[in-house]
């Protein structure tokens, strides 16, 4: 190979890219992992309103995807991250976490078993290093395939009904399962996952046929309202489910400059996944020891009265000390509530007397807003749909 | 006329300190040996119509505080972030860098996808070593042997900012600061080429191979600067690095202050144990309160005292402070952009550095040549275009060309350099550009050589090292330049040292001088006028 043109094109395109760049009548565009991604093809209101009324499709090529293959995988990735992966059933899927050896973050993800020894490791921020210097020992092969392979998330009530119109019959796909079909003569992996909180899949091909599934998803679901959605819309509904995002609610241990910004798992309410009893992984001495005597911080869903959404703002315990801040907020138009994701010090995981302080900005002068929060536990928005199985068709 | 105090050299730091001093209301005169100002941040004009940075040729380290405490934007100076950079293989591909985060991961991925990510994470443990050593920058060095409250109380900082870290923290500190950039850079990648650039910054101006343990914490050096927050970025002064020394001079005049140039110091007169004035090459004489010398501290007190009035440990300490020269250069006036085939149509590469070592084996090999006496053979050289970017320094369509070259010894082979060494030394590297950018050699229209033998003898850099003074852990901090004398001082009374002998060390910077100013206004029991504090790091 010889030297690139990176200057004139630095961020990548994705295989979609020939049919989101048509349609992406803004021209907004963000970079996401190096590639180039719609922020929103034109109206993030209708957008997000696709992803809780009909269907969203969102390309979402850009997650770093590490396939991990080899006798050793499920023990490697029990070594690894902090949940049970002999557990994990072939074509089962499950949200994880993994730690440095200080029991930190280093990024939360999700886990697809494709195999007894065929793993896909999808995440937010690129870890190669870490992986290949943890698997010494463990007979694994490791392969960034994130460029290998095409992706987009169907989200939304009416996705199952949209995939039955393609003909593929996913009745009887559970949450957190994966199904192969066939399609334009290679394998079209269908997981029943995503990051809206709602009924929704995610679809995994080869980047030669991505532009086919594309147009047969497109095509199929327009009865059904389907609508191609920027990462603004697929922001706020995450928000108002409320999950997590690496680097916006806590920042992953290896980046982490200054070394007190890095959390726990335990601090980020995500203690249920951790198996204690499954033999040794990477953190497990420090995470015992957390247990033990507590962290420093804690990650709570709030409500805050009023309509002022509150991003960015700080929370002081009885006003005047600084006890947390917000990490995400939205007023969440599903849900009717004034919605926020925030870091506490621990003891004030419980947000009594707690209040954040908004400035609002009105016309170019700041009204300034000191509102009593309340606790709320997470996720925020969990309809019945997205778990029933056969899913209904709305 | 009796000054406050005579600067003894016309360079950055002793305009610094010749600034700081007229600011608090001191009468000043800097007296300089050259015809012109600047010493090693110097634009010359040496063939008509081009404007070389024929000593230093980019800019990080200076202070942003004094930048601002000394107004010099307003006197003339900008620094010019610049873009890119390469280097070329000799397998014939390239490694390029972007000011894109995700062009230049894509670029090192082409090379090995795990360094590409590693990058992120060294650059992170690096950043954190430079947050760790900004603060000291502008701060006298504490004397750890004396007791005074002002010692213990700086001790006592420099404990703090020592254990805010944690245990793994501070282990990294010391293997980052003992470590040669070769081994330190193992630990994180791969690709030979990868090393090879991020190397650079460990070796320039040291006598230090990327193998020689302590060399890790030179790049350090090199990355603890930045343009406008962005650290461990570099830049161009606008009109060349001249125009750092001008504003400054601008600037001392502006507060009052001389300056007298073609008056190079002979004898500084020492009274009773006091430093009293200087004897000038010119014939003048000049009386002065205080006398403070922006020369390296061999030259300052080999040269310039004598040895009687030295106390002899102090003597023998100035003697074996290590000023070993590794470096040469060449300025080149250019009748039109090199090509280099390598390099697709538009890059920024030549926006940036160009290098031609790609592999740390072939660095330290260029090291063993210095070893022996020799120059490089296969030099390593770090080459910048500064009027791809800024269109004052040569005509339209003309170009500027700095390479800075490793390694030159002080003496070949134990003998002083001839004519004919320099040419033949210059011949080598334009014959290694040559090789990368066929037909280059046709455009070069004029070519000034540079060893150490030129750098002391012009600019006074004894053996012509260009940090006056190794960076080697064993002279940094409070062993910069002799234990017991890094705040400044010297054993003369009033005789003081503002250059980059002292700490925090080379580079065009400006703290030594700005510190040295601080120390000597307390000395006078003043206040200092317009000085900040270091910017806080958040």
């Amino acid at each position: 190979m010889t030297a690139t043109s990176l200057h004139r094109q630095p961020l990548a395109e994705t295989p979609f890219h020939p049919r989101t760049s048509a349609l992406n009548r803004l021209h907004n565009w963000g970079a996401w992992a190096g590639y180039r991604t719609a922020g929103c093809y034109g109206d993030t209101v209708m957008e997000h309103t696709a992803i809780r009324n009909a269907a969203s499709l969102y390309d979402i090529t850009p997650m770093i995807k590490y396939r991990i293959t080899g006798p050793d995988a499920a023990a490697y990735l029990d070594r690894l991250t902090v949940r049970n992966v002999s557990n994990l059933a072939e074509k089962a899927v499950h949200y994880t976490a993994w730690t440095d050896d200080a029991g930190q973050m280093m990024d939360d993800g999700t886990l697809f078993r494709l195999g007894p020894q065929d793993f896909r490791l999808c995440c937010q921020e690129r870890h190669l290093p870490w992986l290949r210097d943890s698997a010494w020992g463990f007979d694994v092969v490791i392969a960034d395939e994130t460029e290998s392979v095409a992706a987009l998330a169907l989200q939304g009530p009416t996705s199952a009904a949209v995939l039955r119109a393609c003909g593929f019959d996913i009745d009887g796909l559970k949450p957190f399962r994966m199904a192969e079909f066939a399609f334009a003569e290679t394998n079209l992996l269908i997981s029943r996952t995503g990051f809206t909180g709602d009924l929704g899949y995610e679809l995994w091909i080869p980047p030669a046929q991505a532009l086919a599934l594309w147009d047969h998803l497109m095509m199929q679901g327009a009865p059904f309202g389907l609508m191609p959605v920027g990462s603004d819309a697929v922001m706020l509904a995450r928000t108002e489910a409320g999950f997590l995002t690496a680097n916006l609610d806590f920042i992953p241990a290896q980046q982490a400059l200054r070394e007190d910004r890095s959390r726990s798992p335990l601090e980020l309410g995500l203690g249920w996944m951790v198996d204690w009893n499954k033999g040794p992984f990477t953190g497990r001495r420090a995470l015992l020891a957390e247990r033990e005597t507590g962290g420093r911080w804690a990650l709570v869903g709030l409500d805050i009265p009023g309509n002022v959404s509150a991003e960015g703002a700080i929370l002081y315990h009885r006003k005047t000390a600084e006890a947390g801040f917000i990490t995400a907020a939205c007023w969440s138009p599903t849900l009717k509530r004034n919605l926020a994701l925030a870091q506490v010090q621990a003891r004030h995981a419980d947000c009594r007397d707690l209040w954040v302080e908004i400035y609002a900005l009105r016309e170019l002068q700041y009204v300034k807003l000191m509102l009593p929060v309340r606790a709320t536990p997470r996720p925020f928005f969990a309809p019945e749909r997205r778990r029933a199985t056969p899913p209904p068709a709305f | 006329m009796i000054y406050d105090a005579v600067i003894l050299g016309a360079g950055h730091n002793g305009l610094v300190t010749a600034c700081y001093l007229a600011r608090a209301g001191l009468s000043v005169c800097v007296v300089e040996k050259n015809g012109w100002i600047g010493g090693a941040a110097v634009s010359r004009e040496l063939t008509p119509g081009f404007t070389y940075s024929n000593c230093s040729y980019v800019s990080s380290l200076f202070r942003p505080e004094i930048m601002r405490d000394l107004e010099l934007p307003k006197h003339g100076l900008q620094i010019l972030p610049y873009e890119g950079g390469a280097v070329f293989m000799e397998n014939g591909d390239t490694l390029g860098m972007f000011r894109d985060h995700d062009a230049n991961r894509r670029e090192f991925a082409r090379h090995s996808p795990r360094d590409a990510e590693a990058y992120d994470i060294y650059a992170r443990d690096v950043l954190r070593h430079c947050r760790f050593i900004r603060p000291m920058l502008l701060r006298t060095p504490p004397d750890p042997a004396r007791f005074r409250p002002r010692d213990l109380a700086e001790l006592a900082w420099l404990g703090r900012q020592l254990t805010g870290q944690s245990e793994r923290q501070i282990a990294e500190m010391i293997r980052f600061w003992t470590m040669s950039i070769s081994d330190y850079l193992d630990h994180y990648f791969e690709s030979p080429v990868i090393k090879a650039y991020l190397a650079v910054s460990a070796i320039i101006g040291t006598a230090l191979g990327p193998m020689s343990p302590g060399s890790a914490y030179v790049l350090l050096h090199h990355y603890m600067g930045d343009v406008d927050g962005n650290i461990g970025a570099w830049g161009f002064a606008r009109g060349g690095m001249g125009a750092i020394t001008a504003a400054l001079a601008a600037s001392l005049r502006a507060a009052g202050g001389e300056i007298r140039v073609s008056a190079g110091v002979e004898t500084i007169l020492v009274q009773n144990g006091r430093a009293v004035g200087a004897t000038l090459s010119n014939g003048d004489e000049v009386r002065a309160q205080r006398v403070i010398s922006n020369m390296d501290v061999k030259r300052t007190m080999l040269t310039h005292v004598a040895e009687a009035e030295l106390p002899a440990d102090y003597l023998a300490s100035v003697k074996k402070f290590k000023t070993r020269g590794s470096s040469g250069k060449l300025n080149i006036a250019l009748d039109a952009a090199p090509v280099f085939p390598a390099l697709p149509e538009g890059s920024p590469a030549l926006k940036g550095d160009l290098h031609f070592t790609d592999s740390i084996e072939r660095m330290e090999r260029a090291y063993d040549d210095w070893k022996s006496g020799h120059f490089s053979a296969d030099p390593f050289q770090d080459v910048m275009i500064p009027t791809m970017i800024d269109p004052t320094m040569a005509p339209p369509g003309k170009h500027f060309m700095s390479c800075f070259v490793q390694y030159a010894p002080p003496k070949i082979e134990g003998r002083d350099w001839t004519d004919a060494d320099r040419d033949a030394f210059g011949q080598t590297c334009l014959d290694q550009i040559e090789r990368h950018a066929p037909g280059f050699k046709d455009r070069v229209l004029h070519v000034e050589i540079r060893t150490p033998r030129e750098l002391e003898a012009e600019v006074g850099l004894t053996e012509g090292n260009i940090f006056q003074g190794e960076l080697t852990f064993d002279q940094l901090l409070f062993n910069r330049p002799v234990p017991g004398y890094a705040q400044y001082r010297t054993p003369i009374r009033d005789l003081w040292i503002c250059g980059a002998s002292t700490h925090p060390g080379g580079g065009v910077m400006g703290a030594p001088g700005r510190n040295a100013a601080a120390e000597i206004l307390r000395d006078m029991r003043l206040a200092p006028k317009d000085m900040s504090d270091a910017y806080a790091v958040l």
